[in-house]
This record gives structure tokens, sequence and C-alpha cells, in this order.
């Protein structure tokens, strides 16, 4: 164990300012003790209001069928498993960045993960609205479930890749969960003994489980942090693999493509990187923290987007070249007549733009650090890879076998873009009330790398590095 | 319930924590533990500590899991309810394989993180005394357990020494119990009503 803690000071410095451990709490928990400003409360009732037209959507739905959506014989998969998808896609950034760097030993990822994992969580629960209100008999949803049951028992087909995705969710969204919050207990316990409250008493005190921050409990913490990290980092590979399998395992010409995996994985990396974007630059701008997300985690973030979106550009290209490469006529047809051109090919040329020419600009430094940037792109990302889904079902499917019920032209009622905009809210809502009572940064985890990556210690790291081999093994090497 | 008395000192750097951790342990003094903000690496070493065997619970939920799955989903479809699906092979194990794989992370995770609770004792609810607000802020808190030979003073006079920059004496309970943090509870042998020997 060695006193002084060393990291080379030409890393860029992790947290900005003069920066103290009781400077990291007081910064981070300023804005859950202190009154919301009006902009919290905007949002927040125009979120609680899409909520809610979400609701009525969702009940139209319900109460008169699937007929309040504009699905028709071709398309039976329109805007709601494209939206599932989706938002599935985001849900994986958080994941990733929390369990993936940490077993890569990512420093950066302390800034962000807490805000990531909180919004993984909420888009996975946006996301699963949709398969679950798009059985239509909505009130039959827990056939699903394998439980012996009075019908047989019959089993739910354990063959078939729709029941494996309600796998994959249920337990991505289980374990997303249990990572997030074990990170978020000591942190509540830190709110807990600073809280002035009743309310903030009772509240954080339920809610930090009694944590007292023992040497025993943190070395158990960190064994289950490392393993749900290594349980997670296969199981949001599977996830997306699993959602791409709804697709691939079919035989419809432009979904029966064994590329479908790594392309979706991809792809949702890449989607959910944007969001976070979206989601970090309002959060640190709003709530002062630009100390701890700083341009460097911008940077670091732009370029998994600009990786993950060649990726998908490589993806995409593959897909046309086996389309000529192949010769089959259908799968052919699928690709240059049906997306490429053809009624929804403006759709296809959106998706090429936002995800593989416009962040290929992420390859200049000076962009990558541009915040205004970074903003814009992140959104047209996120456009973008909604209309990759939009492409991947609608194109494939809107002309069929039979070419007398082609003449459908899709596009959503008012209630399926209702749906969409509700699972917009349920979001935003849920992101507003988490940003408000819980810290969008990890304060234990900062302080962990306070003394290696913080600034005001970085800058000591400077005379070290002046100090000859033997010298400098003396000064870090105590025991 | 046992209530004890124990020596506190709070140092405010963990770089000053490390060799006084060593000094009081070569004194002789029973540290009862010490209260960190965020894991000090090496720390639970420097206090003895033996490694955990969480990970070790959590494989095996994970084979757990795995066999579960495995069994379940084998004994349904070649046994329980067989059904035909495309002329496929009753135990067709690659397309078991999502499945399988699902349970076994989801029993390894929730397993582990349940048995994790377990032994550090979380749930809601659940209150322990805490020694020192700052303990999940910016303080380390050295707690040092006061046996029959322990002189107090010289407890405390040692501490100070090591480098705490502050240092008191408290009477707790060791273990936890059922309350709410809104609201203050007396020692357990100062309620009223309770009978002590």
């Amino acid at each position: 164990m060695s006193l002084t803690k060393y990291e080379s000071f030409v890393r860029e410095p992790l947290v900005d300012g003069e920066k103290t451990y009781n400077k990291v709490t007081e910064d981070i928990v300023y804005t859950i003790e202190t009154k919301p400003t009006r902009l919290w409360y905007i949002g927040l009732y125009i979120s609680v209001a899409l909520l809610l037209f979400g609701i009525y959507s969702v009940y139209r739905e319900v109460t008169y069928g699937v007929g309040q959506w504009n699905l028709g014989k071709t398309v039976g998969w329109g805007w709601d498993i494209t939206n599932f998808v989706w938002w599935i896609g985001i849900g994986h950034a958080g994941t990733l960045i929390s369990a993936i760097l940490l077993l890569f030993r990512q420093g950066w990822r302390t800034g962000v993960n807490r805000a990531a994992e909180a919004m993984t969580i909420f888009a996975v629960m946006a996301a699963g609205q949709f398969p679950i209100w798009h059985m239509g008999r909505v009130w039959l949803a827990f056939f699903v479930m394998p439980y012996p049951n009075t019908r047989g028992p019959l089993w739910p087909n354990f063959n078939s890749p729709l029941l494996w995705d309600v796998f994959a969710i249920s337990t991505y969204f289980t374990l997303s969960l249990l990572f997030w919050y074990s990170g978020l207990i000591p942190d509540v316990a830190t709110l807990r003994d600073r809280a002035k409250t009743k309310f903030r008493k009772l509240f954080y005190g339920i809610a930090s489980f009694g944590w007292t921050g023992s040497t025993k409990h943190w070395q158990r913490h960190e064994s289950l942090s490392l393993v749900l990290a290594g349980l997670c980092t296969p199981l949001v590979l599977s996830v997306h693999t699993i959602v791409s399998f709804d697709f691939a395992t079919s035989i419809v010409p432009g979904w029966h493509t064994t590329i479908f995996p790594p392309y979706f994985v991809a792809g949702a990396v890449f989607s959910g990187f944007a969001m976070v974007q979206t989601l970090m630059l309002i959060t640190r701008k709003v709530m002062n923290l630009q100390d701890y997300i700083t341009i460097g985690h911008i940077e670091a973030m732009n370029k998994v987007i600009v990786l993950t979106g060649s990726i998908v550009g490589c993806a995409y290209l593959t897909e046309l070249f086996m389309a000529w490469y192949g010769a089959n006529v259908y799968e052919y047809d699928a690709f240059f007549k049906y997306r490429l051109a053809g009624p929804y090919g403006w759709s296809y040329w959106i998706m090429m733009t936002c995800n593989v020419i416009s962040p290929q600009l992420f390859w200049f430094k000076k962009l990558r650090r541009n915040i205004e940037f970074t903003f814009i792109m992140s959104i047209v990302v996120n456009v973008g890879m909604w209309f990759e889904r939009f492409v991947i079902i609608v194109t494939s499917i809107f002309r069929d076998y039979l070419p007398s019920s082609w003449s459908l032209y899709y596009r959503p009622s008012i209630y399926e873009i209702g749906f969409y905009l509700g699972t917009f809210g349920l979001f935003f809502t849920c992101y507003f009330l988490f940003s408000k009572y819980f810290p969008v940064i990890a304060i234990w985890e900062v302080k962990h790398v306070l003394k290696t990556s913080g600034e005001n210690y970085k800058a000591r790291m400077e005379n070290l590095e002046k100090l000859s081999a033997d010298e400098f093994y003396a000064k870090t090497h105590h025991h | 319930m046992t209530i004890k008395k124990f020596v506190v000192g709070c140092f405010d750097d963990e770089d000053v924590l490390f060799p006084a951790v060593k000094k009081v342990r070569k004194e002789g003094y029973k540290i009862q533990d010490v209260y960190t903000p965020f894991p000090v690496h090496g720390l639970d070493k420097e206090l003895g500590m033996r490694d955990t065997s969480l990970h070790t619970a959590g494989f095996i939920y994970a084979l757990t899991g795995l066999t579960t799955a495995l069994g379940f989903i084998s004994w349904i479809l070649t046994m329980d309810w067989v059904q035909n699906y495309g002329g496929k092979p009753h135990f067709s194990l690659a397309a078991w394989i999502p499945i399988m794989f699902e349970l076994t992370v989801l029993f390894s995770g929730v397993g582990m993180t349940l048995t994790f609770c377990y032994l550090c004792q979380l749930a809601p609810f659940v209150k322990k005394h805490h020694f020192h607000p700052g303990a999940t802020d910016d303080k380390f808190v050295m707690v040092i357990e006061c046996t029959s030979k322990t002189n107090v003073q010289e407890a405390e006079a040692f501490l100070a020494a090591a480098g705490a920059k502050e240092v008191n004496v408290q009477m707790a309970e060791t273990g936890w119990w059922l309350g709410r943090y809104d609201m203050n509870r007396k020692l357990f042998d100062q309620q009223t009503g309770v009978v002590t020997a």
C-alpha cells in the first residue's frame, strides 16, 4: 500500500477545482438540500402532462382495442415495437458505463455512472410498456409467466425469442436496479447524516438501510459491485442480442440476418450514450456540476459515440452488400427497393445521415469538446436511432408476400404517438424526481478517485515526476 | 442488545489513518471498526480482516440458477407437456441457452445482493449507532472497544497522538434495531420500564 496515490499529471483531471472530501459532498448534495428551481417545476409539469396523455392513450387502446393504432394487415409491428427497441437501446449505456467501464478500470465513469444507471432503469421501464400494451388483451399478460396454471398446465414456449425477451428484460431491469441501488446506499446515508428536517431524516433513514460505512461492509460492497459488474457485462450484451433475435430468427427478408446481434448491441450503446449526453449536458449546467462532469467526460463519451456509430455504419453497409451478394431476390428487393427507395425511402436516408455520416464529425477533437455541438449531435443520434428501428421494422414488413395487401401506407394514429410521448413523460418524470431527491453523481466514488484524479491533488504529481526512479519509488512505496 | 464503551477517534485523512491503525493495533487495542466515507483500499488488510466470500456465494447462486433453468425447461418440454415446435427435437438445448443464461445471472445477482444485505444487516427501518455523522462525509472514524483492562484516558491520549483530530468516549449498542432516523431512542438500559439487573 503506497501512501502517495499516484496518477500521472499528463492525464486530464476527473474532478476540477480545489476540492476536499467535504466540498465534494457539499457540491453534489446542494440541489437536494435546497428548494427546486422554477425550471425544475416547469420540466416536471411538462413531463407529468406527457405522462397523463400517455396514460389516456393507453386507456383508449385497452378499452377500444389495438384498432386505436394504425397497425394493419402488413404492418403488425409499427411505432410500438420501434419505440420498444429504441428505449431498450437507450437503456444500454448505463450498464455499459457502470459495469463494463468498471471492469476496464476507466476512472471517468465515476462522474456519470449514477445518472446513467438511473437513466437505464427509467428507459427500461419505458421500454417495457410497449410489448405489454401491444399484447392487446393486456389482462392476460401474466400468461408469459411459467407457473403451474389451470390451463393444462400449458407452459410458455421456451424456444421462442419473444419469451427469451421477457426473461432478458426482466432480468436486466432487476439487476440494473440492484446495481444502482446498492451503489446509492452509501450516498443516501450521507444525506441521512446531514438531514435537518424530520421528513428527510425519515426518508433517507429508511432508504439508507442503516448503512454505517464499516470497513467490512465496504469490503463486501466492493465485492458485490465487482461481481454484479461482471454479471451485467454479458447481460447487457445478451439483452440486445435477444431483442435482435426477435427479428433475426424470423424468416422475413430484411430481418433474417446473422449480423443483427452485434449490430443491435453497437446501436444500443450508440443511442444510449447519446441520451446520456443529452441528460448530462443539461444536468451539469442546471445543477452546476461542471467540476464533476468535465469536458473530459463529454469527450470520452463522444469517442464511444463515434466508435459505435462507425460500427453501426459498417453493419448498414454489410447488410446492403449481403443483400446484393446473397443473390436472393426477396432479400435484394427488401433492401434496394423498399429501404433505399420506395415509399419509406426517406426514413432510410434520415437514418444514414444521422447515424453514420454526421457522427463522423466527432473525429475532430475541437468538436468532441464542444458542448453545444455535442448537445445537438446527441439529439441527432437519437433521432437517427429511432429511424433505424423504424426502417428495420416497417420497411421490412409493409410489403409482404401478398401484393393485394400492399396498398396501405402506415402512419401512426394520435394514440400511438400519445403512447410514445407518454413514455417520454414517464422517463422524464422519473428523472426529474431522481435528480431532485438523490445524488446524481456517486459521491463516494468521486471521493474514492479524488486523490488520484482531482485537479488540486494532480498538481502535486508534477513534482513527483521530476524525481529520479529511485527517489520516486522511495516516495510512493512507504511500507 | 449489548451496550459497550468505545473510544472514538476521528481522522481527517486516510493517509494519517493508515499508520494510526498500525500503531493502535500494535499497542494491543481492540479496534471494533473503522467507519469511512468511501472504500479505503487496503484498510481491510490493515485491520486484519480476511477476504469476503461473497463472490463464492454468488457463484453458488449462479449454478443454482443455471440448473433450475435447465431442469425446469427440459422437464416441461420433454416430459410434462411435450409439444411439437416445427418438428424440432423436444430437447433443443441451443434454444434454451438464452433463458438459462438469464436465470444464471438473475439468481446470482439477486442472491448475492440479499446475502450482502443479510451479512451487513442492511434493510429498511434498520437503525444502528453512528459514532460520528461525518463518517459518511469526510471523517475516518476509528472505534476502539474498551475491555475491562482498557485505560480510557490512555486510549484517548493515544488516539490523539496518532493523529485523530477529535477524540471522545461513547456508550453504544453494538447491534442493530428496528427504528426510524427521525426519532431518537434512548439506550437500552436507560429506557423506562426496562429492569436492568
